[in-house]
């Protein structure tokens, strides 16, 4: 009990220290976060009357926003698996760190949902005894069940892994491994369950198809490890952990094939849909060309799959791949295209026409874009004090044991990174 | 049953000289029983799995409220659904002249939110264009000026639901040219908006309409992406519900006022055909071209209809399986 109070302390002083850069982003965040707080009080007072949405279009960034980061918590899983299914030295090494994006990612994500929700107030009637939780029939408590399970999954994986490094003692294999596992299979569960919650509903034709959720997981696979790359790559400029090159250039393979298969199913989407052009493909019609005079998503659609097919384009040969300033670039515009064909590209036009064949367009209003500025701020707020604490453990900068004077932190880093699990 | 019906009618009426008595008491209410009595409403259960004293209780504390709200008596009545009562819809396509009664007196029975800001209308009449076929295009082939034709365009789009609008603002109806095509909530079934509801606040009761429990809605619209007939309406803001206009004849699962954040739609008029009543849209069609009955009742109008018309449901193929049946004649 003692260790852990220690831990605790430990933790919290190390993560609230840092260089005058770090203060200046965590004071940029708090900036965006003031204006999510005027957003939520004006949700919460005035109901989501300042939003563009609609009774047709009803859904818009902030559950596009969920459905996006839903894939990048599924996406951590291209470190986990990797490390400890098939070894791999140099992402086992910083596995931890994916797990700590997972958390930041789902939280972000239950923070969307409570500025989609019109009742947030009302959020304890999904918990189960004091509330209803309609299950087997509602698929949004399954997602919300898979979600939490994974957050708390990693949670669970990652805090433990990192207080056992922080005490100097061995992990539990027993215990340890299972989690691993559990929680890799669990991170297909969410982004399937996720898929399952839009495609499972014919009255949007757009969505559909059985071909969502492997879509969904492709193009998670390929956003998130394009996130991760870009966080690796920061933390080895300016932290003194170092990243292999190996881990970086195995998930830059690993996007490169999940965004070229994603890439060959929106071409798959396109020739089934048009071919035949039924009512069914009024929603893919409006999204890639207009309708009526409706074309506000025309430039999305368009930039989207500019920026994946530059990035893919980038990622297939092996020289431009590994030199990282490239990669970098690929990773930022698969990141940015998929956020958009995920977001306004698949959310939004599946409810255009609506069921009854009404053409309306759905722009969000600033009051959304500061929101949803707002939640990423806290999302990233929540992932740079996580992955600062799990560096910190990584290096040995906090541990339980002080080292003897004269051994530098960065030594004993060579040593403890070295894991105990073989 | 009957006799659980009976004391059930018996202790609400008892109930309701008391929710009177609880009126009066409610003019010099403190600041403070006033907090309570909210915080009261924002505790309660969902209202399918209250008790009957529970359900009685919750009732009264709206009626309070309404009443203190709207400065008039308000009632939130609680009947139950009726035995052997499957409530039916069947709609004349050939009588509806677009006229949209229906829908304003739906608004003015149903108690749904006005004005510029938030206009909520639960019926839609959708005006379709009859079309045509011209003989100036009949040659327009497609792909044009080419020899073998692949299709062709001597067409305008002519009974395609899709292509029907509903905002047409007209001198006069019906229309030349013009076919209308009234939808609401079809009632279904099988509702897709009922499997999708997280908290189970939106549910079939036993004599047929689809319901929502307005205080136990989360206002997560599941409901609104799963239903194929655009049928449900979200609260964006407080609903703007002029006091004289307010319709003080409510039911729980009815007509009694929305707040923001949840969800409404038609419920077949609850407040009124448990009553006995038709439902407002059926009352004040100008051509009879609405029907409502008892599916259970082989006399009743909508049975027959069923019985002797051709009648079609709305999306047959998603299987929902409507209450409500076009027909003509």
């Amino acid at each position: 009990m003692d260790k852990l109070k220690r831990f605790a302390v430990d933790y919290v002083t190390y993560v609230v220290k840092g260089s005058p850069a770090f203060y200046a982003w965590i004071a940029f965040l708090c900036i965006l976060i003031l204006g999510l707080l005027y957003g939520t009080y004006l949700h919460a007072a005035d109901g989501l009357r300042y939003t563009g949405l609609t009774d047709q279009v009803h859904d818009g960034l902030y559950l596009a926003n969920f459905v996006f980061l839903v894939g990048i918590a599924a996406g951590a899983v291209t470190i986990v698996f990797p490390a400890y299914v098939y070894r791999h030295k140099g992402l086992h090494a910083v596995a931890v760190l994916g797990e700590m994006l997972a958390i930041s990612a789902v939280l972000m994500c239950i923070l969307f949902i409570i500025s989609h929700m019109g009742r947030p107030d009302r959020l304890w009637h999904m918990l189960p005894i004091i509330g209803i939780y309609n299950l087997p029939h509602s698929m949004l408590a399954w997602d919300t069940l898979v979600l939490v399970g994974y957050m708390l999954l990693n949670f669970a994986g990652g805090f433990y892994f990192l207080y056992m490094k922080y005490t100097g003692q061995p992990l539990n294999k027993k215990f340890y491994l299972p989690l691993i596992y559990v929680s890799i299979v669990w991170a297909l569960s969410i982004h399937t369950v996720t898929a399952f919650l839009l495609n499972t509903m014919p009255s949007r034709p757009m969505w559909h198809h059985s071909m969502l959720p492997i879509r969904f997981i492709l193009t998670a696979f390929a956003a998130g490890p394009s996130l991760i790359i870009l966080i690796f790559l920061i933390v080895r400029t300016r932290t003194r952990l170092w990243v292999e090159n190996s881990a970086i250039d195995l998930l830059a393979t690993i996007i490169t094939y999940c965004l070229g298969l994603s890439l060959f199913l929106t071409l798959s989407e396109v020739v089934t849909e048009l071919y035949a052009n039924t009512e069914h493909a009024l929603g893919l019609q409006y999204l890639m060309f207009g309708m009526h005079g409706f074309t506000d998503l025309v430039p999305w659609f368009w930039g989207s799959l500019a920026a994946s097919i530059a990035a893919f384009a980038i990622l297939l040969k092996p020289s431009w791949r590994t030199n990282y300033r490239l990669l970098a670039l690929a990773c930022g515009l698969a990141f940015i295209g998929i956020w958009v064909e995920k977001g306004m590209g698949l959310l939004v036009p599946g409810f255009i026409p609506t069921p009854i064949g009404e053409f309306t367009q759905y722009l969000p209003t600033t009051l959304e874009i500061f929101v949803t500025l707002g939640n990423w701020a806290v999302g990233f707020l929540i992932l740079t004090v996580l992955l600062k604490g799990a560096i910190g453990i990584l290096l040995g900068d906090i541990a339980y044991v002080r080292l003897p004077q004269g051994k530098t932190t960065s030594d004993a880093a060579g040593e403890l990174a070295t894991p105990e699990l073989t | 049953m009957v006799n659980s019906r009976r004391s059930f009618l018996k202790s609400a009426s008892s109930l309701s000289v008391s929710s009177l008595l609880g009126t009066a008491a409610l003019m010099t209410m403190s600041d403070d029983a006033q907090a309570n009595m909210e915080w009261a409403e924002w505790f309660q259960g969902n209202y399918r799995l209250m008790s009957e004293e529970e359900k009685a209780q919750a009732r009264a504390r709206l009626e309070r409220r309404y009443t203190r709200e709207y400065g008039k008596k308000v009632t939130v009545d609680g009947t139950p659904a009726q035995e052997g009562v499957l409530m039916g819809y069947a709609l004349n396509i050939k009588k509806c002249i677009g006229c949209r009664r229906c829908a304003k007196a739906c608004v003015e029975e149903n108690n749904q939110s006005r004005g510029k800001d938030q206009d909520i209308e639960w019926i839609r009449v959708l005006k379709m264009e009859k079309g045509e076929f011209s003989q100036e295009k009949m040659n327009q082939g497609y792909p044009e000026g080419l020899g073998i034709q692949v299709g062709g365009n001597a067409y305008t789009p002519a009974g395609v639901v899709l292509e029907g609008e509903h905002y047409y603002q007209p001198e006069a109806v019906p229309e030349k040219d013009a076919a209308y095509m009234p939808i609401a909530c079809m009632q279904c079934e099988k509702p897709p908006c009922v499997k999708v509801c997280p908290v189970r606040t939106t549910y079939r009761e036993a004599d047929g309409p689809v319901v929502i429990d307005y205080n136990w809605c989360i206002g997560c619209r599941m409901c609104m992406s799963a239903c194929p007939y655009w049928a449900r309406r979200f609260n964006w803001s407080d609903p703007n519900l002029p006091k004289e206009a307010m319709n003080p004849v409510t039911h729980y699962l009815g007509n009694r006022p929305r707040m923001k954040g949840v969800v409404e739609k038609c419920t077949f008029c609850i407040q009124r055909t448990r009553q006995g009543r038709y439902p407002a849209c059926v009352e004040v069609c100008p051509t009879g071209a609405r029907k409502f009955g008892n599916l259970l009742d082989p006399n009743s109008e909508v049975s027959r209809i069923i019985a002797r018309k051709n009648v079609f449901r709305l999306k047959a193929e998603l299987n929902t399986f409507p209450k409500f049946f076009y027909f003509m004649d």
